[in-house]
């Protein structure tokens, strides 16, 4: 379980995280929303300790990662697997070895298993067959899938995606969406997404949280959204169009179950 | 100004504590090591060659024009020729040269690494990025550069003796005189010794540019820029000291 408590940020006296508390539940897939410059991404690199808070504290386990020495830092991170916003594959490396990268480096197996390691985190991103191919060579949704393959090869309690469907079309945002949900699953870890993208909030978030200028200011369910009140969440949320109609339809629907 | 000159050597110190660090696995860091110097080294041979033969030849060429007189002993042109090559063309110049090529290589590469987040992705698996991105490239270069600065001594010197066999400009026998003539052999290592500081000083200004750059494209590019003006600003500070150092 990841608790933050009271979490603070502030870059040159501007405070851009306000005292934030946030639980993130064990092996759920949990999604931040909010407009741009909301603090979404300060409060996931806070939460990975590429950056150090104001005030607060960030409990993994009960483990303070605010108060971490660096080798202690080094060694929670061993447990963190991320997907950058874009890719951030290791451009020097062939895919698979961006994959092998982490096995090599932390992993005490033996090379050969290492090895079947790296192929199989592969296979489940269906990325096989790509494997020699460098990562200019290869498209953005592919790459979404080899940073997945890279992030899970050494089986991470936490996985944190960063706009993880930005740039790609929306049937390839569907596969990243269903195979982040499906490993998180699989092996049960805690998944946090960072995300503009309502049809991820939809189709996977379990648990959403909305940060407003700073501030937690709305939590619950995907099927909350739809009934929620917040006008500030709904006026982010249904923004576009088509989620006013779906909004519309639903209530309909519901005042229709209710009368008969 | 003087604020930001300490902040900076500040970063730098902190970064370079970073780096000097044991690897993490010495099998990365030394496959890591092997190509670097491939990458930054072996593959900067065609140009030092080409240079130190071009511009060995227009030294001898230029003494030979400049300093032609009777009273002058005819050995004198290979004389100053051979120790201009040996003192501060192979050492000095080259290394400048190299500060234009290989800093500029390793600013941007890091640079890119930087603003692509790959950085941050090795911070995250638990690597220590400074000290697996830059200790290798240092060691490389600390290691490979005294050796492209010792081909670039003989290619200088055969770029003369080439200019005097082929443009007729004076006797081979009297050039071949000069360049044996009160030679001492220290002056060699000396050469060698400052172009290790030299390398030095490329490999990490350049890293610690590229390190700390931020933002986008333009951004790598002004850290490349910078990078070879604050590297070769210092190599000059550093040929002064070490000379006075040395020779004094």
């Amino acid at each position: 379980m990841i608790e933050i408590v009271n979490l603070k940020k502030s870059f040159d006296g501007r405070e851009v995280l306000k005292g934030i508390d946030i639980v993130f539940e064990e092996g759920k897939t949990n999604l931040i929303i909010g407009r741009s410059g909301s603090g979404k991404t300060v409060l996931l690199k806070n939460l990975i300790g590429l950056m150090r808070p104001t005030e607060g504290q960030i409990l993994y386990d009960g483990r303070d990662l605010t108060k971490m020495s660096g080798k202690d830092l080094k060694e929670l991170r061993k447990e963190m697997g991320m997907l950058f916003q874009g890719s951030a594959l290791f451009d020097a490396m062939t895919v698979f070895e961006n994959v092998y990268f982490p096995l090599e480096m932390f992993s005490p197996l033996s090379k050969k298993e290492k090895v079947k390691r790296a192929q199989f985190c592969l296979d489940r991103v269906n990325l096989s067959e790509s494997g020699h191919l460098y990562p200019s060579e290869i498209s953005g949704g592919m790459m979404k899938r080899a940073a997945i393959a890279r992030a899970i090869s050494l089986n991470p309690k936490y996985l944190y995606c960063d706009e993880p469907n930005s740039g790609l079309d929306p049937q390839t945002s569907l596969v990243i969406d269903d195979l982040i949900h499906d490993i998180t699953k699989e092996y049960s870890m805690t998944t946090i997404i960072n995300t503009h993208d309502m049809n991820s909030v939809m189709n996977i978030g379990e648990r959403i949280f909305f940060i407003k200028e700073g501030n937690l200011e709305w939590s619950g369910t995907n099927k909350e959204i739809m009934s929620s009140t917040n006008e500030a969440l709904n006026d982010f949320v249904f923004a576009s169009d088509l989620f006013k109609k779906v909004k519309e339809a639903e209530m309909a629907e519901e005042s229709s179950n209710t009368k008969s | 100004m003087l604020l930001s000159l300490l902040e900076k050597t500040g970063q730098y110190t902190l970064l370079m504590k970073k780096v000097f660090t044991k690897p993490q696995k010495m099998s990365v860091f030394l496959r890591q090591y092997i190509s670097e110097i491939n990458k930054l080294g072996v593959d900067s041979i065609w140009i030092v060659i080409i240079i130190s033969f071009f511009i060995g030849a227009v030294i001898v060429v230029q003494i030979k024009l400049n300093i032609d007189s009777p009273i002058m002993p005819r050995f004198t042109v290979g004389y100053t020729s051979r120790e201009i090559i040996i003192l501060e063309f192979s050492s000095t110049i080259m290394c400048l040269i190299l500060a234009g090529k290989v800093g500029s290589n390793i600013a941007s590469e890091i640079g890119t690494m930087r603003v692509t987040e790959q950085i941050d992705a090795l911070e995250i698996m638990g690597v220590n990025s400074a000290n697996y991105l830059i200790l290798p490239k240092i060691a490389s270069l600390m290691t490979f550069i005294p050796v492209l600065v010792t081909f670039s001594m003989f290619c200088g010197i055969i770029g003369g003796y080439a200019v005097c066999l082929l443009g007729n400009i004076m006797p081979v026998a009297d050039f071949e005189y000069g360049l044996q003539s009160f030679f001492k052999q220290f002056y060699v290592w000396y050469a060698i010794l400052k172009s290790v500081f030299f390398a030095y000083i490329i490999s990490t200004v350049a890293s610690y540019y590229g390190y700390f750059a931020r933002g986008g494209s333009l951004d790598v590019g002004k850290a490349s820029t910078n990078s070879v003006v604050m590297s070769s600003v210092l190599i000059l500070v550093a040929d002064l000291l070490l000379t006075q150092l040395m020779m004094g």
